[in-house]
């Protein structure tokens, strides 16, 4: 068993229990944490496969970003989970039952896959082909950036429109507090608003 | 040497628990969203070993595309998640039935 392996299995096991305690875990928040392991340890199994720039990316955009959004939601509403959990039990078999249909699936597809003696693939993995470059970064920003230009100017297109469609969704106006308004206080005139009254000593206000 | 075969068994394994998850938290829209995260996770460990193997970079180019979409697919979701709990106060997915007709 070279180290490959042993980094191999190590990752994979770190990514299956994580998914699975991401799954039945009872707090959201173990939840989302879970996550993040199986997340840092998909990034590890890509590094091993000489995608780096992909690793990289899924620590950033997903430990970073998506992972740390859902952690603020768990944490922002007042929900109680408990009573949602309570009712996993009554989910069991049949979630049960269509994770086993579906693993025969897949393994009954693998089987044919095996018998037929697979698609003719490399024994150990390429990473960045011969010629492309000599970084994988370098090599992915070449077919990025000339190839494929108008789909990753498509996908800025989505993230603008997912971006737009969070803050209209959760932007509120709230009516009932008081806010600064500057244009109201810079046209309020001293002359409507203020009134000058000579008070004589010893009588008071009328 | 570890083979082609033993990532796509993993993320067959990852895809499943995805699934899974769906079904068993099927109250939960959080926990739903989470595993579909996690089913998108395995497509990319898939896509991402058959780039490595086959010496073709389109995989990785798409596994962008697909954390985009991801992504956004997230933010808009947990957005429609904080909109709802604002005005039901529940997360409930079967009370979800406003649109109803």
């Amino acid at each position: 068993m070279t180290v490959v392996d042993f980094v191999f299995y190590l990752f994979s096991l770190c990514l299956l229990v994580g998914a699975v305690f991401t799954v039945i875990s009872r707090q959201p928040v173990h939840s989302v944490l879970w996550m993040i392991l199986s997340f840092l340890s998909g990034a590890g199994l890509m590094v091993l496969l000489g995608a780096e720039f992909v690793a990289m990316l899924l620590i950033i955009v997903y430990v970073g970003a998506v992972m740390v959004l859902f952690l603020f939601v768990v944490m922002m509403l007042d929900v109680d989970f408990a009573e949602l959990r309570a009712e996993m039990a009554k989910q069991l078999p049949l979630a049960l039952v269509i994770g086993l249909v579906l693993i025969m699936q897949l393994a009954m597809a693998f089987g044919s896959w095996e018998l037929g003696g697979g698609v003719a693939i490399l024994d150990t993995p390429v990473g960045t082909p011969e010629g492309a470059g000599a970084h994988n970064t370098a090599a992915l920003g070449l077919l990025l950036y000339d190839k494929y230009f108008l789909l990753f100017q498509v996908a800025g297109l989505i993230l603008l429109v997912a971006m737009i469609g969070a803050i209209v969704l959760t932007m509120r106006h709230r009516r009932d507090i008081k806010r600064q308004d500057i244009l109201v206080q810079m046209y309020r005139d001293p002359a409507e608003t203020l009134e000058l009254v000579d008070i004589k000593p010893g009588e008071g206000l009328k | 040497m570890v083979q082609l075969e033993h990532y796509l068994a993993v993320a067959a394994a990852l895809f499943v628990i995805g699934i899974f998850g769906i079904f068993l938290n099927r109250k939960n829209v959080i926990v739903i969203l989470m595993s579909i995260e996690l089913v998108l996770l395995a497509v990319n460990i898939n896509l991402v070993a058959f780039s490595a193997y086959l010496g073709d970079l389109t995989g990785q180019i798409f596994t962008l595309f697909i954390l985009t979409v991801a992504a956004a697919e997230a933010a808009i979701g947990l957005a429609i998640l904080v909109c709802f709990f604002r005005n039901r106060g529940t997360i409930r997915v079967e009370d979800v039935s406003n649109m109803k007709g």
